[in-house]
């Protein structure tokens, strides 16, 4: 099948491509710029581990080709975290026992820094439609709940917004 | 990557999509927002040789007001129409069937036409522009032709769109101020529905009902609309006892679905329930606009 060259910008910078029409954004993050944080759990759109912020929207990654990427601004998990150390979000979650086995981890951190990027003061019910779209099959969602709360609580996010 | 191969193709103008559908036939499948089909190429129930993308066609997105109807273009986002205005103000039934519509990730990408065009017997979309009596118009290198709401989803994901054709824009006439409901029973938050309810009342100078809509969604092929129901309404005050006489006549035979484990009886049981609800809030909306 013809390859197509799409370029795009990933985490700030400025990426192309050569893809399959039928490779989604997610595998083609992990595989062809090794960005493995982005995790494929069910691939159809189901679990939600997959989620990336897209043109500023959370999106899931697997339920987009990355040939329908071209001239899109893609954040994924590494780059709403720090190179070293954990950010604010992933600290949160570590102190509340917001994962267990870890694989939805990413996309919960994605969501919650869209969250909280566009809304630093969000209710609990607000949280909860946040991450309405995101499976967790360890935590039961009270420690991720718990992390969002307390990073609400710590105005991390006041001033960035 | 799970999906079959296949060509892709992003045109940037209706016609030059309308040409490519033309082209391929039956090998060509439209994308939009692809909440839906990406899944099913992912699981193979979907094998398209072509993809052709409506992504970059400008003309075929966002929402406008004129001459008193709302035009809505085929590959308007879900997300946008949920957070538009002039929707929340002018089509409040629309506002709250789309805020069930999967999880802010889906309604990010999804749109208002793709959830038509797939026709799931579970979405809100067909059951809202039902409830509106939507005009919807379509387009073919033939030309264009317009079709109601109710002949366009003609049944478990299907429509009357011929090869070739493509729902272009959703118009939908401005109604009087009303109070609109969507509510639906799924076992989590965003799952499809088992049955989900949708309903517009409007009051007269009395506070008496002067028009009701309801429809019945995810028992059957298609969404239902409970005229007779509806219309019992009319003229009258809208109390416990009035809202029970209309439920009593919605048609339980069209109900159809009979699932293992959804069985029919469960499905009158709750499209009853969700039907009562959706009423009595519609009404305390509308009783909410005349204050």
């Amino acid at each position: 099948m013809k390859q197509h060259h799409v370029e795009l910008t990933v985490n700030g910078r400025a990426v192309a491509l050569e893809v399959e029409p039928r490779q989604s954004l997610a595998d083609a993050l992990r595989s062809k710029l090794g960005l493995t944080g982005t995790h494929l759990g069910c691939e159809h759109g189901v679990c939600g581990a997959c989620t990336i912020i897209v043109d500023g929207d959370p999106v899931r990654g697997c339920l987009m080709l990355a040939v329908q990427a071209e001239g899109a601004e893609v954040f994924t998990v590494e780059g709403v975290s720090p190179q070293q150390g954990l950010s604010p979000i992933q600290e949160a979650m570590r102190e509340h026992h917001g994962l267990q086995c870890g694989f939805c981890t990413p996309g919960m951190v994605v969501v919650l820094h869209h969250l909280l990027s566009t809304n630093p003061n969000p209710t609990d019910a607000e949280i909860r439609e946040a991450i309405s779209g995101q499976l967790c099959r360890c935590t039961g969602y009270q420690g991720i709940m718990a992390a969002a709360r307390a990073v609400v609580a710590s105005h991390q996010f006041d001033r960035r917004s | 990557m799970k999906a079959a191969p296949f060509d892709y193709h992003a045109p940037r103008t209706l016609p030059e999509a309308l040409e490519l559908l033309a082209l391929y036939g039956p090998d060509a499948r439209v994308i939009a927002g692809g909440q839906s089909l990406v899944p099913m190429l992912a699981l193979r129930l979907a094998r398209p040789e072509v993809l052709v993308d409506l992504n970059r066609i400008p003309e075929l997105a966002g929402i406008r007001e004129q001459d008193g109807t709302i035009r809505i273009g085929a590959t308007t986002r879900q997300a946008h129409a949920l957070a538009s205005p002039l929707v929340r103000e002018k089509l409040p039934l629309l506002h709250f069937g789309l805020s069930n519509v999967g999880h802010p990730p889906t309604r990010a990408r999804g749109t208002i036409g793709g959830s038509l065009s797939h026709a799931d017997p579970a979405a809100e979309t067909p059951a809202v522009m039902l409830g509106y009596q939507a005009r919807l118009v379509l387009a073919s290198v033939q030309g264009e032709r317009t079709v109601d709401a109710s002949d366009f989803t003609a049944g478990t994901f299907e429509t009357c769109l011929d090869e070739g054709e493509i729902l272009k824009e959703i118009l939908v006439t401005i109604p009087s101020p009303e109070g609109a409901a969507f509510v639906e029973l799924s076992r989590r938050k965003g799952d499809f529905a088992m049955a989900s309810a949708a309903a517009r009342l409007s009051l007269d100078e009395n506070g008496n009902c002067r028009s009701a809509h309801l429809v019945i969604g995810a028992v059957a092929p298609v969404p239902l609309r409970c005229d007779a129901a509806a219309a019992a309404l009319g003229g009258r005050p809208v109390t416990n006892e009035t809202v029970e006489e209309a439920l009593a006549l919605i048609d339980m035979d069209q109900f159809e679905f009979d699932n293992p484990d959804i069985s029919l009886a469960y499905r009158r049981h709750i499209g009853r329930v969700l039907a009562r609800r959706a009423l009595t809030q519609a009404f305390e909306r509308a009783q909410g606009l005349r204050r």
